[in-house]
């Protein structure tokens, strides 16, 4: 008797664990929350720069109305298109940064950490991209393709100098791995810290596809290049894929070299604002460069500034001078 | 009223399609989208893709070359979808009437492709960033 019941307990208690990490992924820091902040955040980026521009700007609710119109819209696929790579790859795009940003959540707000956990974020980072690049290459359209190449190039300019960024703080932090201890350990005031902070910035702008770097969507050259096939309910998912990443990407940055959600959630989010103003000052400010300027200017200038930085942490590391 | 026609009211994107215009009407819709009239606050917004539009902004008389293209372009359109027929040459070929470049009014093609478009029509040679701003406004409120 006695084992059967611990047998159900034991049943009940798996049930309610796996029913808790569905309210998780699907409502709370998942699903629901992400994509309500982050089209705040979009909202965010459009008021500022009207605001930039002295124009008045949207309403709040701008993006949602924008999200519920794509959603009613008819979805068109192109004749040529490879139908399931077409509809597959907004969806692989989106899972990615849901589970990307319900795990940044859950390791700032509740400390649930695991060793490599930055190397996930790392891989995880990635997936947007590459589904972009998957759906707009399956969707037979030239512009597309010429758009597609030149998110190829950007994603390896980019995906370097962020790594070493990374490499900077994993070293100051004696080769931790996991990102809650990161965001514990780091010295945020140091000079290293700041330059790859910096380098991270610039590598978070091209990401999110920002304008000195919004090379593969180029709306004046392209029509928007690689989402130009897209249209209906497979555009509403691209537009939340961004905004869910808008999130995402900053709350990393912060998580990694700001020193996370520490000493009060106030303060988290004063970080997390300050980045997102940061990369909007610098999408307004900022003309859109050639892919080869990109690809010089990640390569080369962040490279050489990402060197120093390495090589200051490891001296600071070494001579235990925590300012390095 | 539908949601969708409901959400569609509250952001419709534009795309820009010239068939045949002297440019004025072209620079005058450029010119409604600057900083200055702000229709972002309505939530226009200029797209470059006619698969994101729902709105097209048609100006110029409809030539025998560019009125393939605008079939073209009004079938790759996701509906729903509102046509603005903008100045007097789209809205009824104004003084090129009888030319023999002319392949017909563009608001008689496009009900060629589908009898049930909604078409507006601003007049003006060219109209002012207002008068489409009101235009806008008219047929929106109208739906």
């Amino acid at each position: 008797m006695g084992a059967v019941f611990e047998a159900r307990q034991r049943k009940g208690q798996e049930m309610t664990q796996a029913l808790l990490s569905i309210f998780w992924i699907l409502i709370f820091p998942g699903f629901v929350f992400t994509v309500v902040v982050g089209l705040l955040a979009s909202w965010v980026v459009r008021k500022v720069s009207a605001k930039v521009q002295y124009r008045v700007g949207p309403p709040v609710l701008q993006p949602f109305y924008d999200v519920m119109k794509l959603m009613g819209k008819e979805t068109l696929i192109p004749e040529d298109a490879h139908r399931i790579v077409f509809m597959g790859a907004p969806l692989v795009g989106f899972a990615g940064v849901l589970l990307l940003s319900t795990m940044l959540w859950r390791i700032s707000i509740s400390q649930t950490t695991f060793v490599g956990d930055i190397i996930v974020a790392i891989y995880l980072l990635v997936l947007p991209s590459l589904a972009l690049i998957l759906g707009s290459s399956a969707s037979a359209s030239p512009h597309a393709a010429v758009g597609t190449s030149r998110e190829m190039k950007l994603v390896m300019s980019y995906e370097l100098p962020l790594v070493l960024a990374l490499v900077v703080v994993i070293v100051k932090t004696s080769g931790n791995l996991s990102l809650a201890n990161v965001a514990q350990d780091t010295t945020v005031f140091s000079i290293s810290n700041l330059l790859a902070f910096s380098v991270a910035l610039l590598c978070i702008q091209a990401k999110l596809g920002f304008v000195p770097f919004d090379i593969p969507e180029a709306e004046t050259e392209l029509g928007s290049g690689v989402l130009i096939e897209y249209s209906g309910a497979l555009l509403a998912v691209w537009k939340l894929m961004q905004a869910m990443m808008l999130v995402a990407l900053p709350l990393f940055l912060v998580m990694v070299f700001l020193g996370g959600f520490g000493p009060s959630l106030l303060a988290g989010i004063g970080k997390y604002v300050l980045i997102l103003v940061l990369a909007i000052l610098i999408k307004n400010t900022n003309p859109r460069v050639r892919i080869d300027q990109a690809m010089r200017f990640f390569w080369f200038y962040c490279g050489i500034a990402l060197l120093a930085a390495i090589i200051l942490a490891i001296t600071g590391k070494y001579c235990d001078i925590t300012w390095l | 009223m539908s949601w969708k026609i409901w959400s569609l009211k509250k952001s419709p994107w534009v795309f820009h399609v010239n068939v045949g215009a002297c440019n004025n009407c072209d620079i005058e819709i450029v010119d409604m989208l600057t900083p200055k009239f702000d229709v972002e606050r309505f939530g226009i917004k200029l797209v470059g893709s006619p698969r994101h539009a729902d709105a097209l902004l048609v100006t110029g008389v409809g030539t025998r070359q560019a009125v393939p293209r605008l079939r073209e372009v009004y079938r790759q359109t996701s509906k729903p979808c509102v046509v603005f027929l903008i100045g007097a040459c789209a809205c009824g070929t104004g003084i090129f009437c009888n030319g023999y470049h002319v392949a017909g009014p563009v608001d008689k093609i496009i009900r060629e492709e589908d009898p049930n478009a909604i078409i507006v029509y601003v007049p003006g040679c060219p109209p002012k960033p207002e008068a489409m701003i009101s235009g806008v406004v008219k047929a929106l409120s109208s739906l």
